[in-house]
């Protein structure tokens, strides 16, 4: 497409668009089709995004450490804790082991107990730091080791859990965005559709244009223009319902909670605003191949 | 201007007609007429490129016909005002944009026209017509609409198909009188009509050539007129 022809299409010419008679149905049938699509591509975005936030957020937590715990008489705590440190280092999938500092331990406890807890009166287990290799470690192997070697170790690894739950975030995600996909296949498809019906409704017209001597440019802009911006005012439309469907979802800040989790969040919400200028886009690629077809069978 | 070397046409397996050559020359008038259903009107088409012939060649403004692609050909279209024996228009604009539509498609700026659209429309006397629908409009008016947009391009060659088909014989005269005025401009003009007795009455008033088709061939009408 040259440039003049782009210019043509984006500012248009009064005169030119009236060349293609009204057409009520077929403009309704399209403002409708595209405003339905961007509606549900609206909720398969916010979908994808929100899968995409909560795989990120858990493979983080997942990336973070597992604890090892241990509960013992203090003056087996040096050895346990040495012992429990060396075995974790000769432990494959273990990158790096280290057992926290009084002080460190101390802060951990603050926000629970307030800052007057004689902290070494009590008897607070130790704790070590596990940070796993990519790969990880063998959680069950390391249970039973410890619990042969170090009976007063207890490994906890509560976000293993979570990575099963990460690949169907990451799933999910993905089929958000096949969804979006298949939701711009089939506008183009109901477009074409329509831009067809418009085509042979107006063989006549066409006719007449040729006659005049019209090019199969300026006769396929005729409609592409009006095909495009239904397209675009449809999507708008769409876009706007779903967002505000999406705004008034009620939020819980249950952490995790995947439902209430479905959204945007931050500049997330400038997202779906892609969407119309892409219907926009669609609608004009399908509707000027269905032109350029149909004036090539009509010449 | 416009030249046919051995054209032959048929639709489907049926030859209408055959090996007919013949030059138009510049500011030349013709008439065209035969029997109902010969071919005037496919003859015409193969004038202005909406039909290619099935045989030999045909050159306008020296130009092969078979060498254009559609672009070319509707370029090629500007210069040639034709009007349609069914009288096409576009039935949802008023007469004046219908008028104006081959400004409009070759992208001319139609407001800085709109001083000889006025005068073309006063000239085929439908000035008190201009915003009237197409459809509206009687078999007479529509036939000098036709006319009118036939020309508002200033065309080098007028095509017109039964330009006085259903009128009545003064109008017949008055549309006639349109063309032969501007045949006198020095356009050439091609008049397909089966209309023996308007032919005759012309051919006092001006240097016309009259073809006739018939029985698959194109022959020159003389003094049997
Ligand atoms: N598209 C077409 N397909 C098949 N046959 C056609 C087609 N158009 C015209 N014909 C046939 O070709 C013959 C010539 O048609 P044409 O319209 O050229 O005749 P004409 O001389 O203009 O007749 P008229 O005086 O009635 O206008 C007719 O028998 C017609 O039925
Ligand atoms: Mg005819």
């Amino acid at each position: 497409m040259k440039v003049t022809d782009l210019r043509a299409l984006v500012l248009g010419d009064a005169q030119a668009d009236r060349v293609v008679p009204p057409t009520g149905f077929t403009a309704r049938l399209t403002l409708f089709a595209s405003g339905a699509m961007a509606f549900l591509a609206v909720f398969a975005m916010a979908l994808s995004m929100a899968s995409g936030r909560l795989a990120t957020r858990w493979s983080e937590e997942l990336a973070r450490s597992a604890t090892v715990r241990i509960s013992a008489p203090d003056d087996q705590m040096a050895a346990q804790t040495d012992l429990t440190l060396r075995l974790l280092r000769q432990t494959p999938g273990v990158q790096s082991a280290r057992a926290f500092t009084d002080e460190e331990q101390a802060a951990l406890l603050l926000p629970w107990f307030g800052p007057d807890l004689p902290i070494d009166t009590l008897p607070v287990p130790r704790l070590i730091e596990v940070i796993e290799t990519a790969e990880g470690f063998d959680a069950a192997g390391l249970r039973l080791r410890l619990q042969a070697e170090v009976p007063g170790a207890v490994l906890d690894d509560h976000t293993r859990w979570r990575r099963p739950l990460v690949v169907a975030a990451d799933r999910l995600r993905l089929l958000g965005w096949i969804s979006i996909l298949l939701i711009g296949g089939a506008m183009a498809a109901m477009i074409t559709l329509a831009a067809n019906s418009a085509l042979a409704a107006n063989r006549q017209v066409i006719e007449v244009l040729r006659l005049v001597g019209a090019q199969d440019g300026y006769i396929a802009r005729a409609f592409v223009r009006r095909f495009t911006l239904r397209g675009l005012i449809g999507a708008a439309a769409g876009v706007a319902a779903g967002l505000l469907g999406i705004f008034f979802l009620p939020s819980v800040s249950d952490e995790g909670g995947f439902l209430t989790g479905l959204g945007f969040s931050g500049a997330g919400w400038l997202w779906p605003l892609v969407i119309p200028p892409l219907a926009a886009v669609v609608a004009c690629l399908a509707t000027g191949f269905a032109a350029r077809r149909t004036l090539r069978s009509l010449s | 201007m416009i030249e046919l070397e051995q054209v032959g046409y048929s639709y489907g397996g049926a030859e209408l007609f055959g090996d007919v050559s013949l030059q138009l020359a510049p500011g030349s008038f013709h008439f065209l007429t035969g029997p109902s259903g010969a071919g005037k009107t496919t003859f015409l088409r193969l004038l202005y490129g909406a039909l290619s012939p099935t045989s030999g060649r045909v050159r306008i403004f020296d130009t092969d016909l078979a060498a254009l692609d559609r672009d070319g050909l509707a370029r090629m279209r500007r210069r040639i005002g034709v009007v349609h024996q069914d009288c096409q228009f576009l039935d949802h604009l008023p007469l004046i944009d219908n008028l104006a539509l081959p400004l409009t498609v070759s992208g001319r700026d139609v407001a800085a026209e709109a001083d000889n659209l006025a005068e073309l429309m006063h000239w085929v006397g439908l000035s008190s017509r201009a915003e009237a629908l197409p459809p509206e409009l009687s078999g007479g008016e529509r036939q000098r609409a036709a006319l009118a947009r036939a020309i508002i391009m200033s065309p080098d060659v007028i095509i017109a198909d039964e330009p006085t088909g259903n009128v009545d014989w003064d109008m017949s005269q008055r549309l006639l009188q349109l063309l032969i005025e501007l045949n006198r401009m020095g356009k050439t003009v091609v008049m397909a009509s089966h209309d023996l007795a308007l032919i005759r009455a012309t051919k006092s008033k001006i240097q016309a050539r009259v073809l006739r088709i018939s029985k698959r061939r194109l022959t020159t009408a003389g003094a049997d007129l």
